[in-house]
């Protein structure tokens, strides 16, 4: 790959991506890598995103299950726009 | 045959036949009010190391169990040459000195009361200098890499552990464990979400049952026993949510791939117990916090410990060399000295799963011929012992 990718996804079935270079600010035109079969696609960043933190795919919203390595990460409590930021204030675990 | 399959190291064989990697002579408390006298005699004698830690008396039941394994597994340890033990009275100094002779290696036992810290220390430092003369002229011979016991477990993780230090562990797992290796893994609580996997990753049905009910044994006397929260901030941590992870189900997932893709688990141990079913992967009962767990393995038996961290844990073992691999290109940017193996390339899709995996071999190769890990290199003896509950 000769560009570096922004976000990497494990899975297709995922809808959400991880932020893999730092700095990443909103409006940026990512190369998003899926894991599982290297394949890429593009998608725009809508908020200035640490490296490390996830980005949805597409639109969420609250009630909604996230999805990683394919399976349930937990649950989504606030809706969450394409392209912006998802953690802790946005999701949770369904356990405990 | 692989190409793994003709890996040797240069390693200390013991008495009974294990393979270490280190040769220490241990100066080992009892209990919490002997570590002065352990820590004197080993300011006494150079080239020993003490092992100060903070329990010992008046524990019971099977929290007492898990004291006198952890001390004599610490002991046994093939990284392990020759053991001081001291203690503030004969008996449970007699039964953890006895415990580690068990392994042939030369053991010296101690007491203090009737005798004083001073008297005690003169008689355990000229012990201790015999074992530094006769330990000091063992000698490195060629042994199989199979030979080696291997654990592992992740600490201040994120989203790159998952992506890519834990998956190269796991990578590592999946070549070695056919060669013959015997490998631990664990982390109770870290499991949660990835249960359903984990119990599937079992030899078989009734390891997988096994392995369930340990699980949900744990979730229900302890997390759901005493839960105030979600466990916001303690699973995952404030650090894994600096770095990303956002539930504990997200964190399982990432912890697991310590596992590989082909690599199964083939029994189930107790905290700090050693295998007993033969060479191949074990699941410890076991913490999630990063030195309790690296120090239950190394009483398990394990010689060397292969840890990925994402932003960049430090621990490190006084007896097991730990291995410190990160993904993460900021933690290899502010954190360097503390990282062996950098496999930041995956993210960059510079670098595949398979030859970080590579890498990690080699580094566990170089480790056991003698590399000092940065954790070695930087004074991380973090010895921390599990308490299962208050003593009496």
């Amino acid at each position: 790959m000769s560009e570096i990718p922004h976000l990497l996804v494990h899975e297709h079935a995922d809808n959400v991506g991880v932020v893999v270079v730092e700095g990443l600010t909103a409006g940026t035109d990512m190369l998003v890598c899926v894991t599982h079969d290297n394949s890429t696609f593009r998608l725009t960043s809508h908020a200035d995103v640490p490296i490390g933190h996830k980005v949805a795919l597409k639109d969420l919203k609250a009630g909604d299950t996230a999805m990683k390595y394919g399976e349930d990460i937990g649950k989504i409590i606030a809706d969450i726009p394409q392209g912006h930021h998802v953690h802790t204030h946005n999701c949770k675990t369904k356990r405990w | 045959m692989s190409k793994y399959s003709n890996i040797t190291v240069h390693a200390y064989r013991r008495e009974n036949g294990r393979v270490g990697v280190r040769n220490h002579v241990v100066i080992l408390p009892v209990d919490d009010i002997s570590n002065a006298a352990c820590e004197a005699v080993a300011n006494n004698v150079k080239g020993t190391l003490a092992i100060p830690h903070a329990y010992g008396r008046l524990q019971f039941g099977a929290d007492l169990d898990l004291h006198f394994r952890t001390m004599i597994g610490t002991g046994a340890n093939p990284n392990v040459a020759a053991v001081v033990v001291i203690g503030i009275e004969p008996g449970w100094t007699k039964r953890i000195a006895d415990g580690i002779r068990a392994t042939g290696k030369p053991v010296a036992e101690f007491s203090i009361e009737q005798n004083g810290d001073f008297e005690t220390i003169r008689r355990a430092s000229w012990a201790a200098k015999e074992f530094v003369h006769l330990t000091s002229e063992y000698q490195r011979e060629e042994c199989s890499i199979s030979e080696l016991w291997v654990s592992t477990k992740c600490g201040e993780s994120d989203t790159t552990t998952g992506l890519g230090s834990c998956p190269t562990v796991g990578n590592m797992y999946d070549k070695l464990l056919p060669e013959g290796i015997t490998g631990f893994f664990g982390e109770t609580s870290e499991i949660t979400g990835a249960e359903h996997i984990c119990k599937e990753r079992a030899i078989n049905e009734e390891v997988g049952e096994r392995w369930y009910k340990m699980w949900k044994a744990y979730q229900d006397d302890v997390i759901f026993a005493h839960q105030t929260d979600d466990l916001s901030d303690s699973q995952p941590t404030k650090g894994n949510i600096e770095g990303g992870l956002t539930t504990i189900e997200e964190k399982a997932l990432g912890n697991l791939e310590k596992i590989g893709r082909t690599s199964r688990y083939i029994d189930i141990l107790e905290p700090a117990e050693a295998p007993q079913s033969g060479n191949g992967l074990y699941f410890m009962d076991s913490s999630s916090a990063a030195a309790e767990c690296v120090t239950l393995m190394a009483a398990g038996g394990a010689v060397i410990h292969t840890f990925p961290t994402g932003q960049g844990n430090v621990v490190g073992n006084p007896i097991v060399p730990v291995i410190k691999i990160t993904a993460n290109p900021r933690t290899v940017r502010t954190m360097s000295e503390h990282v062996d193996v950098d496999v930041s390339g995956i993210l960059r899709r510079e670098m595949t799963i398979d030859e970080a995996g590579d890498e990690l071999i080699e580094m566990i190769r170089r480790t056991a011929n003698g590399r000092n890990t940065a954790a070695e290199a930087l004074g991380h003896r973090e010895f921390s012992m599990t308490k299962l509950y208050r003593s009496a």
